[in-house]
């Protein structure tokens, strides 16, 4: 059993190390320019070398992309719990929130940009506007979806509204609500590095452009794998908060 | 105790305006402490009775009138368990059991303050339906069975007037299910309160109730009342007298006519 548990720890780190020497190997054996794609140990090397910049604007892009995601975490409780809890208000916000979901949000930037100037206002809200949707949807669903027979046992106790949304509904959508947390904390890192590509002179999204304009590409490289360190680093972190807090929705396999 | 508790006035029954009739003009009256059951083929709208005199659906037309009150929305006394035991995952066995107290008038207001007095309360509860030594296991823990019992016990905890049971018992197998026949007309001869059972096994009614009514297909009527007199506690040995054996064949005949008209 242990041999297992081990094996299976180790499984995403064997499959990333094989990722990067696939890809080292490619360069290499097909003499790839460095222009066009780097080595990741090229990318490495360069970003050691540049590690205090880019701490700089990873730091930025985190602060930013969490920002951006506490409040689309708020805003999609708030709006999930209204879609779902009544009839009504999702027959009246369905459809604007669907063809609003289907905005590019880079279309987006440059009206940010307007209203609210370059720099990390636009990019707090490009990672809101990016990843509420998964939230309100989830949340919405978790609470639609309380079996008729359980709102008719409390409701003939006298059971008010807010009594079984409080009781039954929240509690209910939790699984839920956490499994969009994953997902929105991926979208949120696109949304804040979209904007900071876009209209900024700080962020991860900024080195990567600025780096590109002088042909750094190792630079570049190691800027996308910074974001990706910090996008599985969040996403593990809600993995294990989830996992914590519903384990009776996990009970298949509760031993593990 | 000839004055009715629930009473059913020329009810009928539309799902919406332009539906069909789901119930056709019924009439009932069910005493206070009467266990009652009402059988017929599915589909009959034998839910919808249920949903009717609870308050959660107003009939289309008649009156339907509990405690002398006529029902206008969702009663507040009544306690309700269905085939699915609908238990709550992420509560114990004791807090499911517990939860009509925090919704339920005085006790929600009660409840934090003498809690362990109301935890003592469920636990005699759960022990009387031979779930001791399982309170503190969540719902997925537990059989089918001991599922349906605490669901039956979370009907029970707040002492309703009026207990409502669609197919309770219906996904169980037959040896848990006689069982908690047993363990059902336990607790209501102890303190009877007024039930209404919903089924399609005419054994059972046969079994726990003092008047059957079986209903026809849809539009759903009642047919027949039938008065059951046999002599409680019925047990096991019951099911094998002739008299038992008699009244579970009229129903049986009863409910083929219905279906073949």
């Amino acid at each position: 059993m242990k041999k297992k548990t081990n094996l299976s720890k180790a499984t995403p780190w064997i499959s990333a190390i094989a990722l990067f020497v696939l890809w080292e190997l490619i360069v290499r054996i097909f003499n790839i320019p460095p222009y066009v794609l780097p080595t990741p140990s090229e990318s490495i090397i360069v970003g050691w070398q540049f590690h205090e910049a880019i701490w700089m604007h990873a730091y930025h892009t985190l602060y930013t992309t969490l920002a951006g995601f506490a409040i689309a975490v708020v805003f999609g409780v708030v709006l999930g719990a209204l879609v779902g809890s009544s009839r009504a208000i999702y027959d009246a916000a369905n459809p604007l929130l669907v063809g609003f979901n289907s905005v590019p949000k880079v279309a987006l930037v440059p009206v940010l940009v307007m209203w609210f100037g370059i720099g990390t206002v636009p990019a707090i809200i490009t990672a809101f506007l990016i990843s509420f949707f998964p939230i309100v949807v989830n949340v919405a669903t978790g609470l639609a979806t309380l079996e008729p027979e359980l709102r008719d046992v409390l409701r003939s106790l006298g059971a008010k509204r807010l009594d079984i949304l409080i009781k039954v509904g929240f509690p209910r959508a939790m699984p839920y609500f956490f499994a969009s947390l994953k997902v929105a904390i991926t979208l949120a890192f696109v949304g804040s590095v979209i904007s900071e590509t876009v209209a900024s002179n700080v962020g991860v999204g900024y080195l990567m452009l600025s780096a590109s304009s002088k042909f750094n590409m190792p630079l570049v490289f190691a800027g996308l794998l910074v974001i990706a360190v910090m996008g599985i680093a969040m996403y593990e972190i809600f993995n294990v908060i989830e996992r914590r807090s519903t384990k009776w929705a996990n009970r298949g396999n509760q031993n593990t | 105790m000839s004055k009715s508790f629930v009473e059913l006035n020329n009810v009928k029954l539309r799902y919406s305006e332009d539906d069909e009739l789901a119930l056709e003009t019924t009439n009932m009256k069910i005493k206070k402490g009467e266990f009652i059951a009402v059988v017929g083929p599915s589909g009959c709208g034998k839910s919808s009775l249920l949903k009717l005199v609870s308050g959660l659906m107003p009939p289309s037309e008649g009156s339907v009138i509990v405690d002398d009150q006529e029902v206008t929305g969702p009663l507040k006394i009544v306690g309700m368990a269905f085939q699915n035991p609908t238990l709550l995952p992420w509560r114990t066995t004791l807090d499911n059991v517990l939860l009509p107290m925090e919704i339920v008038k005085p006790h929600r207001h009660r409840l934090r303050k003498h809690r362990a007095e109301y935890e003592e309360r469920a636990r005699k509860l759960l022990a009387t339906v031979g779930l001791e030594g399982h309170e503190d296991k969540y719902p997925w823990e537990l059989s089918g069975g001991m599922q349906q019992r605490a669901s039956l016990c979370r009907s029970l905890i707040h002492e309703p007037d009026l207990l409502m049971l669609d197919e309770p018992f219906g996904a169980l197998d037959a040896f848990t299910r006689e069982e908690l026949w047993d363990i059902l007309q336990n607790l209501w001869m102890i303190k009877p309160f007024t039930v209404i059972l919903v089924t399609h096994d005419l054994r059972e009614a046969a079994y726990l109730a003092d008047t059957i009514y079986v209903m026809s297909k849809r539009p759903g009527k009642i047919l027949v009342e039938r008065e059951n007199t046999l002599p409680r506690p019925r047990d096991q040995e019951t099911t094998f007298t002739q008299p038992f054996t008699d009244l579970v064949h009229e129903l049986r005949n009863q409910i083929r006519d219905v279906r073949e008209t």
